[in-house]
């Protein structure tokens, strides 16, 4: 059989593997002592016939494994349970929230991925000269500072001080399109800068590694042009670990929109998360964590898909 | 002078150097070297790691690698200076007048390109031909360098043909644009023997056929013999020696020259064997982990105390599984190991204290079998606290002893590894081993990653030692001449087993069977019209079957 | 100090600063932690260096007191994912076969969840406090320390030094203290400092999430939450503590840096 066929399946099995064992441990992470998701509602000065009624009326009665099988199958059909705090339906609550959410991620990458790269680049070309030391030097501030202060700074900038953007960021559905882009203009800047740093690194680094690859100077003793060469001799080999740097910051971009969203008050799934760890409200949290975990397997899964298919030892087997 | 093709005249070639908690400083890599090559004609270049001699190949490209600087005098090619010239004016030559051929082919190709695509870009690139002629011309390369399916072969991507064909595809790929001078930097090093001697016969044949000039760069001397019309003998950048081959080989003048050409010219007394040896390896085979094959089928040998038995093999071919068998590393899965008349325990774990003691290993390569973080004191010392309870001033003066052992002398105690030279690192593994007071010494390709000279010293090092504390040696090489030096007994290898076995004369004369005879043939020998000998006699003996 | 560049010597005095600054809270902070002192949102003044906070609090006090607990458990936090993931990575790479197979799929496992996630849920149940929050970061970041620390002790299992050890008959407690953690120091101090630079940034965002260090208590990231609201009116007391995170971060990463290069320069070394 041909590998590659073979691995991506072997892959796919494994990131299914993954996806499973990944829902254990957030059923199980709410499990953990002391107390358990009765006494946390209630708190520590309820009456044990409360508790009692509590833990009747969650199923918490019934053993932990049968409890997992039921939650895990009903998330399988769409059927997160409904929230402890205001016994909405969670599924319905989180579905427009989750669009929010990709939406302002999708704007972020959109901005970020291209800026990166070309930023890397632009860090190879110029390398240990002032462009490539001056890139390096903003990146290592904007890594040096928690997501939600990066926020408040942009906020306080652009929002307070210059009046560029609203620093309240609410969405609808009557707004259009661009209303809607000028609504997460902040939000979406503050994600680019906060991945922008690991992904212009890590573009730098594939790009380096790959130039500096004995293929790259029999190239250049060819008497190629730079450019040529580049487009030539360094892509086909580079792209693959940048596709692959691009997805490992998607993943992690997911998760800054976590925090980014309460900043900004952005009515996404990440803020509707952050509310419910604050009430307690354990299938809540168990929903949303699923998702974000789901995204963020599903993401690096694919970062790993990339590079398989595009290695060309596998592609061409002897 | 109208036939001269380039001449390098008093060049000089600079490098900062960045040695971390130092400021930045300049050293000199070549100094003052001077050469002229004329058309049609091959130059060797030859020297030790660290004689400059890529550098100086690289400068006919007008090339230096890394922060290397080609800082003074000339460089002419077909009468034109090139050591400054415009970066446009180099990529009009790099391809098209002068091509290069790596030592590593195997990372000198593009993994994602197809090697047609790869050994005609140049020649395309250049305008030279149409991409038919150049395709043409790569098949014709690829037949007179006697690749495997000429018509196909350039559709292969790099990973599917095996390192020799890389290399000779990577002589294509210089041939191809029909250049006026080929640079060949070490092209047959990282092969085995019995694959050099093709790919060593295919370049010559090309350049023949092709009648294009190289300047070929080797560190063995008998290598660049077979295949150049003058050799220049290099040294720390500068130029030793410069003559045609016949009077370097036959007549060296320098010194220097004529200790290359004697290496491993050691007189060796072969000893007879003893009524019973020291180790005794009966029907060993073994595998790694999960494996389907075995990597050492039913191998018996013999060593007898105070005596060499070297294992001899290219690689693949178990030698060094041998090694990690007798150790204990790798547990047989058939077979016994008999030590000093006693069974040996398969695994290391089983091993009484005494036991390890007395097989100690030394390793190729002397950097990482040093810890870098401990003294010369700490790591010859702690054999002696080990084994022997030795602690204080006694260990202390036990380990000045050692050093004298192995001629280092006083002041060496206190250094890390990374202040030593690689002959010294050599010497101190040796000093370790000999710490235990060991019967015998497994010594794994100990010699190959060192230069001939410091190689030869470390090799009668360690005869002195074996005539002075008779220690007995298990030596694995693929190299004939260190075999031919050292040993008293030879195992020849061969994909796993044990192909031919016996005293040294008697393995070393004929009659061989032939892959014996293919290893020893292989091997090139210090003699003009070498390899055409060789050759020759391998063409009668496939005619006469 | 030779050999030391000046940018990791300014990057430890900065470092030493802050550390000493919240070891010595009580005395040098010139307020009480809850104490109100003035007006709402007062800009700095000759009393107030820094002004005053959503309630009329002194802000340098509060930011001095939120720094001691900031700094505390991030330290803590750092000390139990760097004891627990490196001798776990230790333990894994030197025993190697099943031992490894099982621990190194266990880390993968943990760390398929991202980290902020893991802890949100985690937190969702447990009673937050302090203990509890040093734990659940501690825990989760040693995934981090186990993933480097076996890779590093793996690379030096395999060297010829280590295999010649063996040989000689040593024991796992010589190869492990006298031939591989010597070579791995360097890699782990610099990780050491990259994970305690993380555990701020992590227990800033749970405090700014209302999920970390609870009132009255505050740290650095509650200071941004308490005086988030400011912000809209132009008041930029919640930007204070991103000044103190960014003048640590960016201290502690110097040094980090050229524990980093260290590491390298032994590698490249040989023979000078």
């Amino acid at each position: 059989m041909h590998p590659i066929p073979k691995l991506v399946i072997q892959r796919l099995a494994l990131g299914l593997l993954l996806l499973f064992a990944a829902s254990v441990m957030i059923f199980v992470g709410t499990m953990i002592l002391p107390g358990d998701v009765a006494q946390a509602i209630l708190g520590q000065n309820a009456t044990p016939e409360a508790l009692a009624n509590m833990r009747a009326s969650l199923g918490l009665d019934q053993p932990a494994t049968t409890r997992y099988f039921s939650w895990l199958f009903s998330a399988l059909q769409g059927d997160l349970g409904t929230a402890l705090s205001n016994g909405r339906d969670i599924a319905s609550s989180i579905a427009g929230r989750l669009q929010n959410t990709l939406f302002l991620a999708a704007v972020a990458a959109c901005i970020s991925v291209p800026l990166a790269i070309f930023l890397g680049l632009l860090a190879v070309r110029y390398r240990d000269r002032w462009p490539d030391k001056l890139i390096s030097a903003i990146t290592l501030t904007s890594i040096s500072l928690p997501e939600f202060l990066l926020g408040y700074v942009i906020m306080y900038l652009f929002s307070v001080q210059w009046g560029l953007f609203p620093s309240v960021s609410n969405i609808n559905d009557g707004m259009s399109f661009l209303q809607k882009l000028n609504a997460v203009a902040l939000p979406a800047m503050v994600l680019t800068l906060v991945v922008l740093a690991h992904m212009m690194r890590m573009t730098r680094a594939a790009i380096l590694n790959v130039m500096q690859s004995a293929y790259i100077e029999t190239a250049e003793l060819k008497g190629l042009r730079r450019f040529t060469l580049i487009a030539r001799h360094a892509m086909p080999n580079a792209i693959a670990p940048i596709v692959n740097v691009v997805m490992i910051n998607l993943a992690y971009l997911v998760v800054g929109v976590v925090v980014i969203e309460v900043v900004f008050v952005y009515p996404g799934m990440g803020q509707y998360l952050v509310d419910h760890v604050a009430k307690r409200d354990v299938p809540v949290v168990q929903a949303c964590g699923l998702i974000f975990a789901t995204i963020y397997i599903g993401l690096n899964l694919l970062a790993d898909l990339i590079s398989i298919l595009s290695n060309p030892r596998l592609r061409h087997p002897k | 002078m109208a036939d001269t093709l380039l001449e390098i005249k008093n060049l000089r070639i600079e490098a900062t150097v960045y040695a971390p908690g130092e400021k930045p400083r300049d050293v000199v890599i070549v100094d003052d070297v001077s050469l002229t090559l004329e058309r049609g004609k091959v130059m060797g270049l030859i020297g030790e790691s660290g004689a400059g001699k890529s550098t100086i190949g690289l400068s006919a490209l007008s090339f230096g690698r890394g922060g290397i600087r080609l800082s003074g005098g000339n460089i002419l090619l077909n009468g034109r200076e090139i050591r400054a010239a415009s970066a446009a004016t180099l990529r009009g030559l790099r391809g098209k007048e002068v091509t290069y051929v790596a030592q590593s082919a195997a990372a000198a190709f593009n993994p994602a390109k197809r090697l047609m695509e790869q050994v005609t870009e140049a020649t395309l690139h250049h305008g030279l031909m149409s991409k038919d002629e150049a395709e043409k011309r790569a098949v014709d390369l690829f037949r007179t360098l006697s690749l495997p399916d000429p018509e196909n072969f350039g559709k292969r991507y790099p990973h599917q043909v095996s390192g020799g064909q890389l290399q000779r595809a990577m002589t294509a790929m210089a041939l191809c644009p029909k250049p006026d001078l080929v640079i060949f930097d070490e092209p047959t090093t990282a092969l085995d023997v019995t694959t050099q001697i093709d790919v060593l016969a295919a370049i010559k044949t090309a350049i023949a056929e092709t009648g294009v000039a190289a300047l070929y760069i080797t560190h063995d001397l008998a290598v660049v013999a077979q295949v150049s019309d003058e050799i220049m003998v290099l040294r720390h950048g500068k130029m030793v020696e410069h003559g045609t081959v016949q009077q370097i080989i036959e007549a060296p003048r320098e010194e220097y020259t004529q200790a290359l050409i004697s290496v491993r010219s050691i007189d060796h007394q072969q000893k007879q064997p003893t009524p019973e040896p020291l180790l005794r390896v009966e029907g060993v085979s073994a595998r790694y982990g999960a494996m389907a094959k075995d990597v050492l089928s039913d191998v018996s040998v013999e060593l007898h105390p105070g005596q060499t038995l070297a294992l001899v093999g290219e690689s693949g071919s178990g030698k060094s599984t041998m090694a990690r068998v007798i150790t204990g590393l790798l547990p047989p899965r058939k077979g016994t190991i008999t030590f000093d008349g006693k069974p040996l325990p398969p695994a290391l774990k089983q091993r009484s204290r005494d036991e390890l003691r007395e097989l100690q290993m030394i390793y190729q390569m002397a950097d990482v079998a040093m810890n870098p973080r401990q003294t010369v004191a700490t790591i010859i010392g702690r054999p002696l606290e080990f084994y022997f309870n030795l602690r204080g001033r006694k260990r202390d003066e036990r380990v000045q002893e050692l050093l004298d052992a192995i001629e280092l002398g006083k002041g060496f105690a206190d250094r890390y590894p990374a202040e030593l030279s690689g002959g010294q690192k050599q010497r101190v593994c040796i000093a370790r081993a000999l710490a235990a007071k060991p019967k015998l010494i497994i010594c794994d390709e100990v010699t190959s990653a060192l230069d001939p000279l410091v190689a030869d010293g470390i090799l009668k090092l360690l005869l002195d030692l074996q005539a002075r504390e008779g220690v007995a040696y298990l030596f694995i090489t693929h190299d004939i001449a260190t075999v031919r030096a050292i040993a008293d007994s030879i195992a020849v290898m061969y994909r796993g087993k044990v192909q031919r076995y016996g005293p040294k004369d008697q393995v070393l004369t004929a009659p061989f069977d032939a892959y014996t005879d293919l290893l020893l043939s292989s091997v090139p020998e210090m003699e003009l019209g070498w390899l055409e000998k060789v050759l020759a006699h391998r063409r009668m003996s496939s005619a006469g079957n | 100090m030779k050999g030391i560049p000046i940018s990791a010597l300014l990057g430890l005095f900065i470092t030493g600063l802050f550390f000493l600054a919240a070891l010595l809270a009580p005395w040098i902070a010139p307020y009480g932690l809850g104490q109100i002192v003035g007006d709402i949102w007062e800009p700095s003044s000759s009393q107030f260096w820094l002004g005053t906070d959503n309630l009329g609090r002194d802000l340098l006090t509060r930011m001095i007191y939120g720094g001691q607990t900031t700094i505390f458990v991030a330290s803590m936090a750092t000390a139990v994912s760097f004891t627990l993931g490196s001798v776990l990575g230790f333990t894994a790479a030197v025993y190697g076969g099943v031992t490894d197979q099982i621990m190194s799929r266990v880390n993968d496992l943990v760390m398929s969840i991202p980290t902020l996630i893991f802890a949100l849920v985690v937190l969702s149940v447990m009673p937050v406090t302090i203990p509890v929050l040093i734990l659940v970061m501690g825990l989760l970041d040693s995934t981090r320390v186990f993933r480097l620390s076996r890779a590093v002790a793996v690379d030096i299992n395999v060297m010829d030094f280590v295999e010649a050890a063996r040989l000689r008959g040593e024991g796992q407690r010589w190869v492990i203290f006298r031939e591989i953690l010597p070579n791995a120091l360097s890699p782990l101090v610099a990780e050491l400092g990259l994970r305690f630079i993380f555990a701020i940034l992590f227990i800033s965002t749970l405090s700014f999430l209302g999920i970390g260090i609870q009132p009255p208590e505050t740290d650095w990231g509650g200071i941004v939450k308490e005086n988030r609201e400011g912000i809209v009116y132009g008041i930029p007391a919640a930007l204070i503590p991103a000044v103190a995170i960014v003048t640590l971060s960016i201290s502690v990463n110097l040094v980090a840096d050229w524990a980093l290069n260290r590491t390298t320069s032994l590698k490249g070394g040989r023979g000078g």
